[in-house]
């Protein structure tokens, strides 16, 4: 305690009672706790529906299928927990699927564009509908539910207009393959005894990005060694590295032994990536921390509310068109109905991984897992031959579950003090 | 039945770090007008709670006594049920609502739960004509100007057959006009054999209307005084007391050139259609001072810090603000950070802080630009100056990981604090920075200030506390309804000098 602080406790605090103590390690471990309960939930999920299903689960062929089935409700949940943290919702990413992937079918099939070149259009367009969206949220103030509502009504209605009743199809091979389909065994296979053959290939992008994950983690830490920060003991350091390596080692080996990796995984770890970072790291990703967590802390710090909020929208529309040209081009056609309560899956994703109702709160690798979690429970659930009903049964309650327990951990928090 | 309706005994109220009131007595007698008055803070407004329930019996000791019963209310339905009701500073109108379903919210005319209309407007209409309001009991109370709604407040208090009226600030808000006639409406009441307790700053007010006046300071009980023969001076001198303790650190000034002066400021405000909220305010800060802005409540000291502060209140604001000679852009926050001002909200859970954030990211808020390189933030950076900020400042945390919400309110006031200086801005404003602070905090905080104007920064204080503000100022400005009426160098402040430019009444035009 400091000499200044306990003069004046000295000559006043008789009459006063003592300053509140900060109770320290229990809520750190809450902390934690909150944070990894998450993962510790995926894994018990995982773990559970690989004893009902036999192992089934964790079979090359299913492992492959989890990842590309859910590909889109990933690369949405992405853009959509970026717009919980900054305090609002999108309910009208189903329908922008719909259009953006009826667009795109138009372009190619219709008119004969070029695949890259009907991709980026349908990418702009997408930002064009995200901009239309935030600007009606971020500069004139309407409620982000009522705008997307109205959003949903109206990009559903316009693919409807475009389509008519029917799909469109089928899409050029680049656009199935980025969506459906697996990189090239370019060296072969390698045989790995009692596994089988496995793609080359593959193999070595797993241990480059094992290898790559294990040096950027060793120099993060050499680098908050350097500014003489707190950091994990090396055995615990070394421990989680290597509990990751092996898991993103497994995956890797199955989806070798089965059809290589598929585009949409490469895609998506390079966005999860990035949106970590810039969500992480970045001036803008904590602009819009700062704007969900408390707005007018926020203004009254010199942070520019409208335009963050506005490319938030705008950057969600972009994924919503990604996600798209993907659903579109795996079912190698596009539909009226694609992306129904696409939104909902979304959102639902974003809230399991550990958003907060209030905005400020929430992680993209977080969404990911919520997102992972409730395509693990759907894959396993209709592996052990559960009704449709059920399953929605069921992810609704884990939905409630995982608000309630955020919830829960928040009000505990609330009366520390 | 004796002489006494109410009286109040060993009242002691405290929060979290703080006691509000200490040993306070109380008593009003049958069918008089009781004033109470005291600085903000004093402790008025905790006390009037405690009496209508809003502070729970349990929450604080002591004993009430309303008509020779000893009371334990549980909340402001059981003050209400005998008869005590309050009408807050706030008005507590649903503005939707009409003037009849406002005067009988809560306490619906009903039958069998299907409401009585003709009943409600005819009942509302008898109310609405003993306080002198003619309006339609079918108007929407959000039409109504101030003045018309604390009527239909004090008519809803009639419905509910009050026996003692508490009004906290009645007059604040209301023009000489509306004042006067709320002030004879009292008059009347009393009359009826309804007891008032009126809480009030407009000292000429209270000698006016009071029977008996109790005076508050510092949570404490300081003296109950017949109003017949009392002067403004002699309110004064009990509400400011005269003892000025050793709880500041000391300090020697050093006072440099000008670094800012505010001209002709003029502020309107947002919610009141052309109401002027600061009149053309001149004020200057010179290096290494440390200026004071002292104002009762309402008297726009916030209001004229935020509209400078990137025009972060008000509308239609005019008048120029130069630093060292040249003028400046504040019409955004950005600029007004570019150009070196930092603002410290009076309620810094509003507006200062991120709670679901840690301290290290509270701490960089507003000044991410000088931890980031083309968009990217340094996050080791970052927890280096966090760590710096914790140490300097003394912010007591585990590490500055933590989440912010779990601090006492001393230490979430350094976190924003470090959060400005960590702008390195030439001026600062610190608009009440110890407010809901306990006294060792206030200590060290006091200790930041000086240090602020030590490194050459001007600092301008606003604070309710007038003891605060003769502690710390080298000189202090007063503001009354939105003019400055005095500049007072610290040599020739007191506080009853103060008080005096606080309370001078400006006539409006």
């Amino acid at each position: 305690m400091s000499d200044l602080a306990s003069e004046s406790r000295a000559s006043e605090v008789d009459d006063f009672p003592p300053p509140v103590a900060t109770p320290a390690s229990p809520r750190r471990i809450r902390i934690n706790l909150r944070q990894s309960g998450i993962y510790v939930a995926f894994a018990m999920i995982v773990v559970l529906f690989t004893v009902l299903t036999d192992g089934d689960l964790l079979e090359p062929g299913n492992i492959s299928n989890i990842i590309v089935q859910n590909s889109y409700v990933l690369i949405l949940a992405i853009g959509m927990i970026l717009v919980i943290i900054s305090g609002h919702i999108d309910l009208s990413v189903g329908s922008v699927v719909a259009v953006t992937g009826g667009l795109c079918a138009v372009l190619t099939v219709n008119w004969g564009m070029p695949w890259w070149l009907a991709v980026l259009v349908t990418l702009a367009t997408g930002a064009l509908i995200g901009a239309a969206q935030g600007y009606w949220v971020a500069f004139f103030g309407i409620p982000a539910f009522i705008v997307t509502l109205g959003g949903m009504l109206v990009f559903r209605a316009l693919t409807l207009t475009v389509l008519g009743n029917q799909g469109i199809g089928p899409f050029p091979n680049e656009i199935r393959t980025l969506a459906n389909g697996f990189t090239d065994g370019y060296f072969g296979n390698v045989g790995l005894g009692p596994l089988g053959g496995a793609d080359i290939v593959s193999l070595l992008v797993g241990i480059l990005v094992v290898v790559g994950f294990a040096f950027v983690q060793w120099r993060t830490r050499r680098g908050r060694l350097g500014y003489g920060q707190v950091v994990d003991p090396f055995p615990l350091f070394a421990g989680k590295i290597l509990l990751a390596a092996l898991v993103v080692m497994f995956v890797v080996v199955q989806l070798a032994r089965f059809r290589n990796l598929p585009w949409v995984l490469v895609l998506l770890a390079v966005l999860v990536l990035g949106y970590s970072l810039m969500a992480n790291r970045s001036v803008f990703g904590r602009h819009i921390y700062a704007v969900g967590g408390n707005l007018q802390a926020a203004t009254l710090s010199g942070v520019r509310v409208k335009p963050v909020t506005f490319w938030v929208f705008v950057n969600m529309g972009v994924l919503a068109a990604l996600a798209g040209v993907i659903f579109a081009g795996r079912l190698n056609q596009a539909g009226p109905t694609a992306g129904n309560a696409f939104e909902l899956d979304a959102i639902a994703a974003a809230f399991i991984g550990g958003a907060a109702v209030q905005g400020g709160v929430g992680k993209v690798i977080g969404a990911i897992t919520g997102g992972l979690i409730m395509g693990v429970i759907n894959n396993g659930m209709s592996l052990i031959g559960a009704p449709s009903e059920r399953v929605m049964l069921v992810k609704g309650l884990v939905l409630l579950a995982a608000v309630a327990y955020d919830v829960w951990t928040k009000r505990r928090a609330g009366t520390v003090r | 039945m004796s002489d006494e309706i109410l009286s109040m005994h060993g009242i002691t109220k405290s929060f979290p770090g703080v006691t509000a009131l200490r040993d306070v007595e109380f008593s009003v007698r049958r069918g008089e007008i009781h004033a109470i008055c005291g600085e903000n803070g004093a402790g008025k407004s905790t006390l009037m709670k405690i009496l209508s329930g809003v502070h729970p019996h349990g929450t604080y000791s002591g004993e009430v006594v309303f008509d020779g019963e000893v009371c334990s209310f549980s909340g402001i339905r059981d003050s209400e049920a005998r008869g005590i009701v309050i009408i807050h500073q706030e008005l507590a109108l649903v503005g939707q609502l009409s003037i009849a379903e406002n005067l009988f919210l809560g306490n619906e005319m009903a039958r069998r739960g299907m409401v009585d209309w003709n009943r409600t407007n005819h009942e509302a209409e008898k109310h609405l004509r003993r306080v002198g309001l003619h309006e339609n009991p079918v108007t929407q109370a959000g039409s109504l100007g101030v003045g018309k709604q604390q009527l239909v407040e004090i008519a809803k208090a009639l419905s509910k057959k009050v026996r003692l009226l508490i009004l906290d600030e009645p007059t604040a808000a209301l023009n000489d006009d509306d004042s006067a006639h709320l002030l004879e409406l009292l008059r009347g009441l009393r009359e009826d054999g309804i007891t008032c307790v009126v809480i009030s700053h407009k000292l000429s007010e209270i000698i006016a209307i009071a029977d008996t006046i109790t005076i508050l300071r510092d949570g404490r009980t300081i003296e109950t005084l017949d109003a017949t023969d009392v002067t403004e001076n002699r309110l004064i001198a009990g509400m400011v007391g005269r003892d000025l303790e050793h709880r500041f650190p000391p300090r020697e000034p050093h006072v440099g050139e000008e670094v800012l002066r505010i001209e002709d400021w003029t502020v309107h405000s947002p919610t009141i259609h052309g109401r002027v909220v600061v009149d053309r305010a001149n004020l200057s800060l010179r290096r290494g001072e440390i200026v004071g802005l002292a104002g009762l409540m309402g008297a726009g000291r916030t209001e004229l810090a935020m509209s400078v502060f990137g025009r972060s209140y008000g509308v239609d604001i005019s008048g120029r603000v130069v630093k060292d000679g040249r003028v400046i852009d504040v019409r955004t926050v950005e600029s007004a950070i570019r150009n070196g001002i930092a603002y410290v909200s009076e309620d810094r859970k509003r507006y200062g802080l991120n709670l679901v954030a840690d301290v290290k990211q509270n701490v960089s808020a507003a000044g991410l630009s000088l931890l980031s390189k083309r968009g990217w933030v340094n996050d080791n950076e970052e927890v280096s100056v966090a760590e710096r900020f914790r140490k300097a400042l003394r912010i007591k945390t585990p590490n500055v990981q933590t989440g912010v919400q779990t601090l006492s309110g001393g230490n979430q006031q350094k976190v924003v604090l470090a959060k400005w200086m960590f702008t390195e801005p030439d001026v600062l404003i610190l608009d009440e920075p110890t407010r809901g602070v306990d006294v060792g905090a206030k200590y060290e905080i006091y200790t930041i200030v000086n240090s602020l104007a030590e490194q050459g920064k001007s600092v301008l204080v606003i604070s309710s506390e007038l003891p605060e503000l003769l502690g710390l100022c080298d000189r202090i400005y007063t503001l009354s309804a939105g003019r400055i009426t005095g500049e007072v160098p610290r040599a020739d402040a007191t506080q009853e000098r103060l008080m005096r430019y606080m309370t001078q009444e400006v006539g409006r035009e």
